[in-house]
């Protein structure tokens, strides 16, 4: 990888019971992301997905570009806005850097419905060499 | 609105995570991750791990039994129903992978107030049996200020 090479984008949409779904398997059951009542109580337009959720695609791009589990040093992230369900989210990414020791650094963002809800996501990449 | 700043330094007891095969592997299939080492006992062991691999985000499942009571820890005195999750850094070392027992510490690294708005920063140190540190997390969230 060069700095300015682009990551594969990655394209998900997270269907209409994946929130619970990701509740269970992350354990954050805060009822803005499952209970359609309570999200508009709060004054939010329905389930929210989990901000964590929408990182962990983020990471995904990384990981499918990088090598695997293991090549995703760091990452860091600025929540903006609210992802929902049953909406495409689009993960794109650009190398910015290369640093003598070999570790690659990326900037990504997330989209849907094309606003950005993750922005300025950096990640730390170390690739098998 | 008011921030315990006194807080900042707390410390909470560690709690520890148990790493279940599939547990790897529903957290996997939630995010859509599709590399069989998160997934396939005999990919994983081809790769030369003992199990199926975390993916880096599975943090999130380890941390949260010592980062929840963290955010609720009364002398912090987060307002829940007004709290955003504004930032997230994970820094991970050598994977974890299902069979290991992650231990996690928490603690406040810092809170403040930023234009009428709480701002709290915790900080989560996870380590797996050899002692490694397997992940170092730092968790901002913002308490919208009334």
């Amino acid at each position: 990888m060069q700095p300015g090479d682009e990551l594969e984008p990655l394209r998900i949409t997270p269907d209409k019971y994946l929130t619970v779904r990701y509740a269970g398997a992350s354990g954050d059951f805060n009822p803005i992301h499952i209970d359609e009542e309570f999200a508009h109580e709060v004054g939010l337009p329905g389930r929210i997905l989990h901000g964590l959720y929408t990182m962990a695609q983020v990471a995904r791009a990384q990981t499918d570009s990088g090598g695997g589990p293991a090549s995703l040093k760091r990452l860091s992230v600025q929540f903006r806005g609210m992802g929902v369900p049953e909406v495409e989210l689009t993960v794109t990414g650009t190398v910015t850097e290369v640093r003598e020791d070999g570790t690659v650094v990326t900037e990504s963002s997330c989209e849907q419905d094309r606003k950005r809800i993750i922005r300025n996501a950096e990640a730390e990449l170390r690739l098998e060499r | 609105m008011p921030v315990n700043t006194a807080a900042i330094g707390k410390t909470f007891a560690p709690a520890t995570y148990a790493v279940g095969r599939e547990k790897i592997r529903e957290y996997a299939h939630a995010v859509g991750e599709t590399n069989p080492l998160h997934l396939d006992v005999d990919a994983a062991r081809a790769g030369g791990y003992d199990d199926v691999v975390a993916p880096p985000m599975f943090a999130v499942v380890y941390c949260l039994p010592s980062v929840w009571p963290a955010l609720f820890d009364e002398e912090i005195g987060i307002d829940f129903g007004h709290m955003v999750h504004g930032g997230q850094e994970f820094e991970w070392g050598p994977v974890v992978v299902a069979g290991e027992e992650i231990t996690t510490t928490t603690s406040l690294k810092d809170a403040s107030e930023r234009r009428g708005n709480g701002l709290f920063v915790f900080e989560s140190v996870s380590v797996n049996p050899a002692g490694d540190t397997v992940c170092t997390g730092l968790w901002t969230n913002i308490v919208r200020g009334g």
